[in-house]
């Protein structure tokens, strides 16, 4: 995604996370929705522009406007000039041109990936207070809509900045999986006209209440969360193998190391007794070298997903046992 | 194409533009009680509320909002499911609409939903003007049969009146030819999700700042539990009253219960107990996973940072 350097405000403590809180309008939540639900079906995953500003500690979003996929197919698609194009032509209307943050769907809660990263770290990197919305529409239609903002925390940022990724530099950071998303709030305000139409629209619309929210099965999200979470730990496993790979190969390296300067000085001692000048010093370091240390990103990356896909498992799981005691006592009543 | 209205000859001549004289408001009542010729035209939410938006936005001086609607149609209805507004000029006599303006909107947004077409417009006010005629020549070329909405955001009679309308020609051909807009019935639709949204935002009129958070999980299963509650207490109450003979019996509601209590499952005891009891099983397995899961990932983390 094109970076555009429109510093809105300029950044406050570095330290604490100049966003406290996120305030959405009605109509950007219900845009989201349209979007996820006329383009994106399965697994797909549909992308849009947030637009807005910063109040205080606020950020106010005001609108946004969809992008669109498979920009494979049409190779003379430039996404930078979309974007500028649509930013001219909402300035016209007087909607707020500055962009704020980007916002994606995401399926099952899988969103914590490489190039999520990236994206972010780019939007944060140019707009300081920039914020990923992930909405989840299945969750959504479980019951209650399902919005969450993120933005990458500090220290996350400068070991991007770095792009350093090795065990090293993690370690110095102290970086752990939970720490690398950190959640703002979100809050939505509606102007006092919308509320008139809110109510204009509850008297006339004639939808039954579907009480999705109410439904007991579980076992079909449960298999499909428990099917992403056991590719994920695989994959998790996968990596600490590398891992423990590296660390033995660095292991019995040093043991050699130590086992060669060892028998150079026994060496070099016993020339020493018969009068032999001693052998000459060869770089140790070109003969071991040391082996390539797995970067540890990844690692991080599916640790915080597991993390995320637990965390959504207990979420519904204590749901639906909510709801289970529920039937229980009412079937306790009538029997 | 309009012409100005000859000297009246006729005695019932059709006014070009609806003022509010007292022949017009018989017109507008007519039209409620004719039978509508034209599509249904079904609407998303999120027209509405984008309307409302750059309504809120309009320049300094501007009366009213005008913006094209996107969408699909088909033979008898009209679904509208997306719009933009366009800038534009009113004054007295002479209206200037950015005509660029808007082609490059829709080629935008062609991008996005290949299947969105224009199929209207629409504007913010309660009158239909001779402005608005012109306009819906504009985009008689642009779509067929193009749909004109109008929202009243001005609230003249204390509601929002959505109302959408579809052109034909009327008058004597030859002579004083005319266009009139036909009302047409409208209906909201929702996709589910829609649905939920919307039923979310319709929290923030409770609250006196107009916002409002997103609540945790138990929460929102015990607020369906509580709407449950309130309907089943609200037919309670119908039922005693018409028992104690306070409210007249109603045969179709009387069968809409009897449905429904014939619609409650009859489980024997023990066979609810085990199915209760498998599911129960089940979650409380899949939460130990989830949290041995995070156990290890922690137990990992730590031990690599040794």
């Amino acid at each position: 995604m094109g970076s555009l350097k429109e510093s809105a405000v300029s950044g406050s403590n570095p330290l604490d996370s100049p966003v406290k809180q996120i305030q959405i309008d009605g109509l950007v939540v219900l845009k989201i929705i349209k979007h996820y639900q006329e383009e994106g079906q399965g697994s797909e995953v549909v992308q849009g522009v947030l637009l807005g500003l910063v109040v205080e500690d606020r950020l106010e979003i005001t609108n946004c406007f969809p992008f669109p996929q498979h920009t494979e197919d049409d190779v003379d698609f430039d996404e930078v000039q979309y974007q500028m194009e649509m930013m001219r032509s909402l300035r016209h209307v007087n909607i707020d041109h500055l962009h704020v943050g980007w916002y994606q769907s995401t399926y099952y809660g899988s969103f914590v990936s490489r190039a999520l990263l990236d994206s972010q770290f780019s939007y944060q990197h140019a707009i300081e207070e920039s914020v990923v919305l992930i909405y989840d529409p299945i969750k959504t239609a479980q019951g209650s809509l399902c919005l969450k903002a993120y933005r990458l925390t500090p220290k996350l940022m400068e070991i991007c900045k770095e792009k350093d990724f090795s065990p090293e530099a993690l370690k110095k950071a102290c970086i752990g999986y939970e720490h690398m998303l950190e959640e703002v709030p979100i809050v939505i305000k509606n102007s006092h006209l919308i509320n008139v139409l809110l109510l204009d629209l509850q008297e006339k619309s004639t939808v039954a209440d579907k009480h999705e929210l109410l439904n007991l099965s579980s076992s079909n999200h449960l298999e499909k969360s428990l099917q992403l979470l056991m590719d994920r730990v695989d994959g998790m496993s996968q990596e600490i193998v590398k891992y423990n790979t590296y660390c033995r190969n660095l292991t019995k390296q040093q043991q050699q190391k130590q086992q060669y300067l060892q028998r150079r000085q026994q060496e070099n001692t016993q020339r020493q007794s018969r009068g032999e000048p001693p052998l000459p010093e060869e770089d140790i370091n070109k003969m071991f070298k040391p082996p390539q240390a797995p970067p540890r990103m990844d690692t991080l990356l599916i640790a915080g997903q597991v993390n995320n896909y637990c965390q959504n498992i207990k979420a519904f799981t204590s749901q639906n046992l909510g709801k289970l005691f529920m039937a229980e006592a009412l079937q306790g009543h009538s029997s | 194409c309009r012409s100005k209205p000859a000297t009246a000859r006729i005695p019932w001549r059709p006014a070009l533009s609806f003022s509010s004289s007292p022949f017009v408001i018989f017109l507008h009542f007519l039209y409620k009680i004719m039978a509508v010729h034209g599509p249904l035209v079904k609407i998303h939410p999120v027209v509405l509320a984008s309307i409302v938006d750059s309504y809120e936005r309009r320049n300094e001086g501007a009366s009213r909002v005008i913006g094209t609607l996107l969408g699909t149609a088909d033979k008898h209805s009209v679904e509208v499911t997306n719009c933009f507004s366009v800038p534009h000029n009113e004054s007295e006599d002479e209206v200037a609409v950015d005509m660029e303006f808007a082609k490059n909107m829709y080629e935008l947004h062609k991008k996005v939903s290949p299947s969105e077409v224009i199929i209207g417009w629409y504007a913010t006010g309660y009158d239909i003007t001779e402005h608005s005629v012109l306009i819906h020549e504009y985009y008689s070329r642009e779509a067929p049969n193009p749909i004109h909405m109008t929202v009243d955001t001005a609230l003249q009679s204390n509601k929002m009146n959505i109302r959408a309308y579809v052109s034909s020609q009327m008058g004597v051909p030859g002579k004083t030819v005319g266009v009139m807009f036909t009302p047409l019935t409208i209906k909201y639709i929702y996709y589910d999700t829609e649905r939920i949204g919307v039923d979310l935002l319709q929290r923030t009129r409770a609250s006196p700042s107009r916002t409002n958070g997103l609540t945790t999980d138990l929460a929102q299963v015990a607020s369906a539990a509580g709407r449950v509650q309130e309907m089943l207490s609200t037919m309670l109450s119908y039922i005693e009253d018409v028992l104690s003979g306070k409210v007249m019996a109603d045969n179709s509601v009387g069968r809409y219960l009897m449905d429904l209590v014939n619609k409650v499952p009859k489980i024997t005891a023990e066979d609810f107990e085990s199915m209760l009891n498998s599911n129960i099983n089940d979650l409380l397995m899949v939460t130990y996973l989830a949290n041995l899961t995070q156990a290890q990932i922690a137990l990992n983390e730590k031990l690599v940072v040794l």
